[in-house]
Parts: C-alpha cells; sequence; structure tokens
C-alpha cells in the first residue's frame, strides 16, 4: 500500500538513488549502435518489434564489458529489469532476467524511473481508466482492486481522470499500430515497476525516509564551529600510532586466529551446519569437563580469550586457588558485575565489593598502589558504576601481565594441554548426511541453562564461605539464643566486635 | 590489545561547577581539564567574547582540522596492501545456504544470534518478532510488536530475553519463556524513549543495560530495570542507523555510524566523542568492530565498505568494486577478522578478504534485498535476512 507524498523516491534526501545514474550510462552504453547489444526484430501477432533483445546476448554483453562473471552479470541484468531499463516481452510481470532466449527491450527514458516524474497515483489512476476504455474486463484481479480503490479516493477528481484518459486513448489511436503496441508495452512495463503485482516487490521501494534531511545545510552558528574546535582539540591531543605497528597487529591477529576460524580452516570433527552433526557443539559447551585442544589452545593467545571463555575462566581459577591468590579475580568479577549490573542495586553491590576486597582487613583484600586505592575509596563515598574503574584496571593488568603468563607456564595449564581431546574429522557419506539431516537434534533451552548456571554460582558463593555480613548475622543469630537479648541490643556490640 | 595503562579521571568534580560527574575530557586553551557534559555545552554555547566573530571561530576551526590531518598524516607510514603482502592469500570458497528460514510475512530487518550459537531473533516490517532454532529451523516464540517496521532486535546475553523496537520509538524487551504457550507481550518492559524511530540496540555485557540508536540523531545507554537514561551521546547531525559494543577487555566504547556521512566513537562512561571518521560519500548504514577491537568496519549507501584503524586514526581500507554500484546496508567479520561478509542493495552478499582487499565471493540466492548480515558467535556460520521475507544460514 502506497502512502501518498511528493517524494521523488527519496532523491531529496542523499542520493539513495545514486545507483540510478550509474545504471543509466551502462544502459546508454548498452544501446550505442556499434558496440552495444545486438538487436532484431521480432513478429508478434501481425506487428513487427524492433529492437528486440536476448537475455543471454544481455548477459554476454555485461560479463564482456564490465569484467565479471556470467552469475554475476545475470544479477547485475537483473537489476536493470528490476528498475525497469529493460523489460520483458513475455512473462511480463516476473522482472528477472533469465540468460537465455527470452526477449526484452530498451525502455524509453521518457519511462525510466530516475526522471524527476513522480508515478502519481494520479497518472495510474488515468493509465487503469485508459485500459478499462479499450476493452471491459481487460483489468486484472489486482489491478481492478487498485482501480475501485483509486476511484474511492479521487472520487472528487475522477471525471478529470476519466477526461485525460480519453484523450491518451484518442491520441493512441491516432498513432501507427506497430508504435500503439510498442508504446502500450512500455507503458505496462513502467506501471509494472512502480505498482508490483502482487508477491512481487518494486526495486523503487527503498523503505523509510530518513527523519532529518541529511542534505539540508546545518546552520553553521557559533556554537557549531565551537563545537568542533572542542573536538578537534582533544583529538588533535590524542595519542596515536604508526600505522607500520596497528597494521601489523591487525595482520598478526589475523594470523593467530586462522586456524580458529571455521571459514578459513574447517573446525573439528565437522562443522555442524555442514553436516547436521552437532558435536562440535557438544564438545564445545561452556562447562564440559575436557575441552579440546583448540580450545585451550586459544586460551593462550591473550588473558581476554582466556576469560571471556567460561571453560578457561574456570581452570584459571583453579590455578589461582592453587597459588592462593583467587581475589584479583573475584574483584575483577564483582567490580564486571558492578559496572554492568542494574542501576538499584549498585550501592549495595559496592558496599559488599568494600567490605570485602577494600577495607583494611577485609577477608579478601587486594594488593593495589596507595593512590588508586585513595581515589576508588574517595569514590565509594558516593557509589556509581564507574567508582571500580581505576582499580579494576590496575588488577586486570595485574593479572594480565603476570599472573596470566605464570598460569601459562604452570603445571595446571600444561595438564589441561595433555588432556585435552582432538577429535578426528567426521568423513560422512552421502547417506549418512541425509540421515543426520533427518535426525537434527534441538537442544536446551538457553533459559534452563541460565537458570542452571545461576544456581552453582550461587552454591559456589555459600561454599566459598561466609562473608562479613554473613558472619555477623550468624553470631547474632547464636546470641540471640543463648544470651536472651533481642537482635536490635546486639548489633553494635557485634559490629564493635567484627569491625577490629 | 592496546597496553595503555593510564588513569583518565573519568568521574569526579567537574572542573567548572565542581559536582560529581562523569567527566569528559578535552582541552582549554592546549590546557587538558575535566568538565561534566553540561559544563561542555555551556562553553560551546556561550556567548562571543571580545574580539570574535564567526569568522574567527571558523578560522580556528579551519586550522585545528588541518593540525588533526597533519598529525594523523606523520603517523602515515605504510599502506594494509603492503602490510598483506607477507600474509598468504586465500584459497577457494565454497559457501552454500545451508538453511532457509520462512515464515515471516514481510520484509526480514534485522537478526541477532544468541550465545548458544544456534539460536536467532529476527525482527521484520510486519511488527513481527521471532526467536528460531536456526539449527532445527523451529519457531521457538514469536512476537507480535504494536509497530511496524522493528529495525532493531538484539537477543539478551543470557539468552532470557530480547529487545526490539522501531517505528513506536522505543525499545522494547521481552523475558522469554519456557511455556511455549505464554503471552510474551504481557511481561513486556519499555526500556527506552527516543523521539524519533528506532534504528538499532544492542545488550552491552549484561541484561541490564542497552545501547540504543535512533533516527533523532543520538545514541543512548539505558538501565533496564528501571528505564532510566544513564547517559545520551550527542554529535551526530542526521539519523543514526547503525551502532556496535567494542569487544575489547575493557569494553567501554562503541562505534555508531549515521546518514551524516559520519562514523563516531564513543566512550560509553562520560557520553564523548572521542574519535569521528567521515572519508565516506553517503550514509553510512552498518558498522562493526574488527574482533580485536582496534577497528572497525563500515558499510555505505556509496557501495563501498571501509575499514577504519582506531589506534593510526585513519580509514585504511576501501572494499569496492566498478560492477557493485547499490548501497551496502550490513557488514560482518568472521571470527579471525579476515572475512568481510557484506550484504547489498542488489541481493547479493560480497566476501572480501580484508586484509588484501579483493573479493573473494559472491553469494546469490536472495530475491530481494539484503538488509541485515550477522557471524554467529563461534564463527561456524552467518545468517542474512532479506526483504524477501527469508532468513538463509550460510556456512
Amino acid at each position: 500500500m502506497t502512502i501518498r507524498s511528493d517524494r521523488d523516491h527519496g532523491q531529496r534526501y542523499r542520493p539513495r538513488m545514486s545507483c540510478l545514474k550509474k545504471l543509466e550510462a551502462t544502459v546508454v552504453q548498452m544501446q550505442d549502435p556499434s558496440t552495444g547489444v545486438k538487436g532484431t526484430d521480432q513478429k508478434l501477432n501481425v506487428t513487427i518489434i524492433p529492437h528486440v533483445i536476448t537475455g543471454q546476448d544481455i548477459v554476454a554483453w555485461i560479463t564482456k564489458n564490465m569484467n565479471i562473471d556470467s552469475d554475476e552479470a545475470q544479477a547485475f541484468g537483473t537489476m536493470l529489469v528490476a528498475f525497469g531499463y529493460i523489460y520483458p516481452l513475455q512473462d511480463h510481470k516476473k522482472l528477472v532476467l533469465r540468460p537465455d532466449g527470452s526477449l526484452y527491450r530498451f525502455q524509453t527514458p521518457y519511462f525510466w524511473p530516475v526522471q524527476k516524474w513522480k508515478a502519481e497515483d494520479t497518472d495510474y489512476a488515468i493509465y487503469l481508466a485508459k485500459r478499462n476504455i479499450r476493452k471491459k474486463g481487460v483489468l486484472d484481479a489486482y489491478e481492478q482492486e487498485e482501480y475501485n480503490k483509486l476511484h474511492k479516493w479521487m472520487n472528487h477528481k475522477w471525471d478529470f481522470i476519466v477526461m485525460q484518459a480519453k484523450e491518451q486513448y484518442h491520441a493512441g489511436k491516432a498513432r501507427q499500430k506497430a508504435d500503439r503496441v510498442v508504446f502500450d508495452c512500455q507503458e505496462r512495463a513502467y506501471w509494472i515497476v512502480h505498482r508490483p503485482p502482487p508477491q512481487t516487490h518494486s526495486a523503487m521501494d527503498y523503505g523509510l525516509d530518513r527523519h532529518i534531511d541529511p542534505n539540508a545545510e546545518e546552520k553553521k552558528t557559533y556554537d557549531y564551529y565551537r563545537r568542533i574546535i572542542i573536538y578537534t582539540q582533544q583529538a588533535v591531543m590524542r595519542s596515536r600510532v604508526k600505522s607500520s605497528v596497528s597494521l601489523g597487529a591487525l595482520a598478526k591477529y589475523i594470523t593467530t586466529f586462522k586456524n580458529h576460524d571455521p571459514f578459513l580452516v574447517p573446525c573439528l570433527p565437522s562443522n555442524p551446519w555442514q553436516t547436521d552433526d552437532d558435536s562440535y557443539w557438544e564438545l564445545n559447551t561452556p562447562d564440559v569437563e575436557i575441552p579440546t585442544k583448540m580450545r585451550v589452545e586459544r586460551w593462550s593467545f591473550s588473558f581476554y580469550e582466556l576469560l571471556n571463555d567460561p571453560r578457561g575462566r574456570a581452570d584459571f581459577k583453579i590455578f589461582l586457588k592453587k597459588e592462593f591468590s583467587g581475589e584479583n579475580l573475584a574483584f575483577w568479577e564483582a567490580a564486571e558485575e558492578l559496572k554492568w549490573g542494574t542501576a538499584a542495586s549498585m550501592s549495595e553491590k559496592a558496599e559488599h565489593i568494600f567490605k570485602t576486597f577494600l577495607a583494611p582487613g577485609a577477608p579478601r583484600w587486594i594488593n593495589i598502589d596507595g593512590r588508586t586505592m585513595g581515589l576508588t575509596v574517595k569514590g565509594l563515598e558516593h557509589p556509581h558504576r564507574y567508582v571500580l574503574d581505576a582499580a579494576q584496571t590496575h588488577i586486570f593488568m595485574l593479572m594480565k601481565k603476570d599472573t596470566f603468563y605464570r598460569y601459562l607456564k604452570s603445571p595446571v595449564y600444561k595438564e589441561m594441554q595433555k588432556k585435552a581431546i582432538s577429535p578426528a574429522p567426521h568423513n560422512f557419506s552421502e547417506a549418512q548426511l541425509q540421515q543426520n539431516m533427518r535426525n537434527r537434534r534441538p537442544s536446551i533451552d538457553p533459559i534452563i541453562t541460565w537458570q542452571k548456571e545461576q544456581e552453582e554460582k550461587a552454591k559456589a558463593e555459600a561454599a566459598s564461605g561466609p562473608k562479613v555480613r554473613d558472619r555477623c548475622m550468624l553470631k547474632m543469630l547464636y546470641l540471640t539464643s543463648y544470651v536472651h537479648m533481642t537482635a536490635e541490643q546486639l548489633v553494635p556490640i557485634i559490629c564493635i566486635a567484627t569491625s577490629k | 590489545m592496546c597496553d595503555q595503562t593510564f588513569l583518565a579521571i573519568t568521574f569526579g568534580p567537574c572542573d567548572n561547577c565542581s559536582q560529581n560527574k562523569p567527566l569528559m575530557n578535552i582541552y582549554l586553551k592546549n590546557e587538558p581539564i575535566n568538565y561534566c557534559s553540561l559544563c561542555v555545552e555551556l562553553m560551546a554555547c556561550q556567548g562571543l567574547a571580545k574580539g570574535e566573530t564567526i569568522h574567527t571561530l571558523k578560522a580556528e576551526s579551519e586550522t585545528l582540522k588541518t593540525k588533526l590531518e597533519e598529525e594523523r598524516a606523520k603517523l602515515h607510514d605504510v599502506e594494509l596492501h603492503q602490510v598483506a603482502e607477507k600474509i598468504e592469500a586465500l584459497g577457494q570458497f565454497v559457501m552454500k545456504t545451508r538453511r532457509t528460514l520462512k515464515g515471516h510475512g514481510n520484509k526480514v530487518l534485522c537478526v541477532d544470534w544468541c550465545r548458544d550459537k544456534r539460536r536467532i531473533v529476527s525482527s521484520s516490517q510486519d511488527g513481527k518478532v521471532i526467536v528460531w532454532d536456526a539449527y532445527t529451523t523451529n519457531k521457538e516464540h514469536a512476537v507480535t510488536m504494536p509497530c511496524t517496521w522493528v529495525m532493531a532486535c538484539a537477543y539478551a546475553p543470557s539468552g532470557c530475553a530480547v529487545a526490539c523496537g522501531g517505528l513506536d520509538n522505543k525499545c522494547s524487551v521481552y523475558p522469554l519463556s519456557l511455556d511455549k504457550n505464554e503471552n510474551l507481550a504481557a511481561k513486556k518492559k519499555s526500556v527506552a524513549m527516543h523521539t524519533n524511530y528506532l534504528s538499532s540496540c544492542s545488550f552491552t555485557n549484561s541484561d541490564m543495560q542497552i545501547l540504543t540508536s535512533s533516527g533523532d540523531g543520538t545514541c543512548a545507554l539505558w538501565d533496564v530495570e528501571s528505564g532510566q537514561l544513564l547517559q545520551s551521546f550527542h554529535g551526530h547531525s542526521a539519523d543514526v542507523l547503525s551502532l556496535n559494543l567494542a569487544p575489547s577487555e575493557t569494553g567501554n566504547t562503541f562505534v555508531s555510524g549515521g546518514c551524516d556521512k559520519k562514523a563516531n566513537v564513543w566512550d560509553m562512561r562520560s557520553g564523548q566523542n572521542v574519535q569521528s571518521f567521515e572519508t565516506h560519500e553517503s550514509d553510512i548504514n552498518s558498522v562493526k568492530y574488527y574482533p580485536s577491537g582496534d577497528a572497525f568496519a563500515t558499510g555505505s549507501d556509496d557501495a563501498t565498505c571501509r575499514l577504519y584503524d582506531l589506534r593510526a586514526d585513519r580509514e585504511v581500507a576501501i572494499y569496492s568494486k566498478e560492477s557493485i554500484i547499490f548501497g551496502a546496508s550490513s557488514v560482518d567479520f568472521s571470527l579471525s577478522g579476515r572475512l568481510l561478509f557484506a550484504g547489498y542493495n542488489d541481493y547479493t552478499i560480497n566476501v572480501w578478504d580484508v586484509l588484501k582487499g579483493t573479493r573473494v565471493a559472491i553469494l546469490f540466492g536472495h530475491e530481494n534485498r539484503v538488509s541485515t548480515v550477522r557471524v554467529s558467535p563461534d564463527g561456524t556460520a552467518f545468517c542474512s535476512g532479506s526483504w524477501d521475507n527469508t532468513l538463509r544460514i550460510w556456512a
């Protein structure tokens, strides 16, 4: 359903149809009498239609002149047909280019989509009315429907429309039969492009209009320039790196991950999408007992890769437990939770983190330099989402530069490398592949996986020992039952006792 | 990943108003200062001082721009294709459609993968948002939005919710349920509110925050639970069409692309625009970070895709061909970053060699514009959504 508007196909708003100008140039070239596509005359009933070209000639010309494959040439040709620069003579409602003997003609520039002449509803109404005058019942079902709709909408100017239709009909009758047939074909092709039949689409449909017209000149007031100055000043002062260094890093990343990219090197045992066998996913679940060799290798690429993989992080935790330095990672995880958590829970989380990791004498005290500690503690007076940023970065860098490398050299990691499995590649026969396709296995709903993960986390937290707050609670319960005091009377005593 | 450990003060007392707020690091007469966003705005809008006119300001901005170009040029010592010479060329690719997902009644506008590597959520023009298990091609959930043109959809990191929005100017979060008969619209949560259409949305590292971009020219960060606006990002002068969060370990930046031909990099904490690139000749439809987070690619209506290096602070590659004249609507990288998949308005998908700048494959199959292309989280396949109402999984 088209919404009436004055837009000329969005060309006012940035040349979103800039492709049309390039298509135009190609079409002009194709019609060159010496180097263009060769046309012939075709007999249609009693008339002869001139300049008819075949699909395969079009594809051949595009292949040769644009230096591309015939597949791409066919796709390009389909675009030409979809936009209405070339129209099919047979099966005129389907706007595709068939690379065989199907017949096509070049559309006259009058009907090219790039012209400023808008495909208005008024014009469409006149066209349908004209065809109705010529012969009753010649309109297709969808056209009849459109005609009725337009009749209702434009009732107020229907006399004008009928008059125009009659004029055009008489003007058409005055032409030669051959010309009339050609013109009718061209006009029909134009309207197929701009008012597509049901179940087809119009290439002129570009989607939604932009809200802000980017072609409109931005008002250059003084604040416009001031903003540019503020931005550019800080941009100039930013540190940047030599191209050779940064591009080298990009290339290095690609080389490092090359064997892990399923598009470059086939993943083992096989790509589930290709063979319909999901062993690859089964072997690489987040909580798998024994990971694959590739996965373990990936952990060594960077600390970020290790932390990002839940299995890798778990292995790292085992290593940290052996070293009795799990508080760094625990702090980092808690800080992440604070950063990405809901706004409502922030102050509570911040307090909890302070008591557990930062307060003097805290059970899991982290070792950061005085300056960072000072900044963080000060910031915690008014906790906000990024209050732990400095401390978190410090701890992360500490782990990345020191702990991570020790992990890679540790027996924990070396054990894992030895234990890791290397699945053999699948070699399915055609029949097996067919069977796989029939037996695709569904997987556990991610909601269930998530619920399980949360349960595991809660269990782990409970198992790692009660925290300060909980210790406080336990003491209170113990004392209320034996000392016959109320909780309120006990609170100040307990807090003094545990805050030493 | 860049090893810069610096203690940038991003929150604290503003040097101007002394209130505790997120701070932007800017320069006043070549001296670094930390102002909150309100004070920066006030600074920009303050009246002309003595001796200042629009022309002096314009001249000053021009000189600064030239200086920026000079600084960039000083470190421009090598081109990408020179670095790529040492890397071996890619072999032939055989990528086929492995699944075709039919079920949408109208143009598919957006797609996102779940972290379980096989589920996807897709949204279309008729307001339907469908969650599929792409591996078995089963539809698992379906939501009907109260608006049409749902241009943005995203899967939550936990896999328990989806977010979507479009012409309703809002971003809504729908918690998914194990009960297939439950009406998901009942538990819908309205999170973001813009003044124009929502073009793109993305969850951050958790289910609790959403980053959105809109046709009103702004991006915004929201708290899901309360619907509170945490930070807004102003700087685009036209519709913002796409955004992408940085995958880096510090995870504090994101890039956005808009109809003003600019791709801007933002600091999520302070709302400051830290880098900006304006080399495209037309609207930027899609932006995507390189897997390491040190570069990003863009797809635009000018029929080119470009690669921008963030550390070198410049455009380093243009992916274009004479025969490609239709705009690129969506781009994504393969897992290693070697391949760039780009969907175009001429119904095809072109696969580019990121380092060498050549096209390695062209994929046919869709019968209308390819509106969205996304690689799966483990890189085993990519999904393309098109205006022909279908989604295809390629591997």
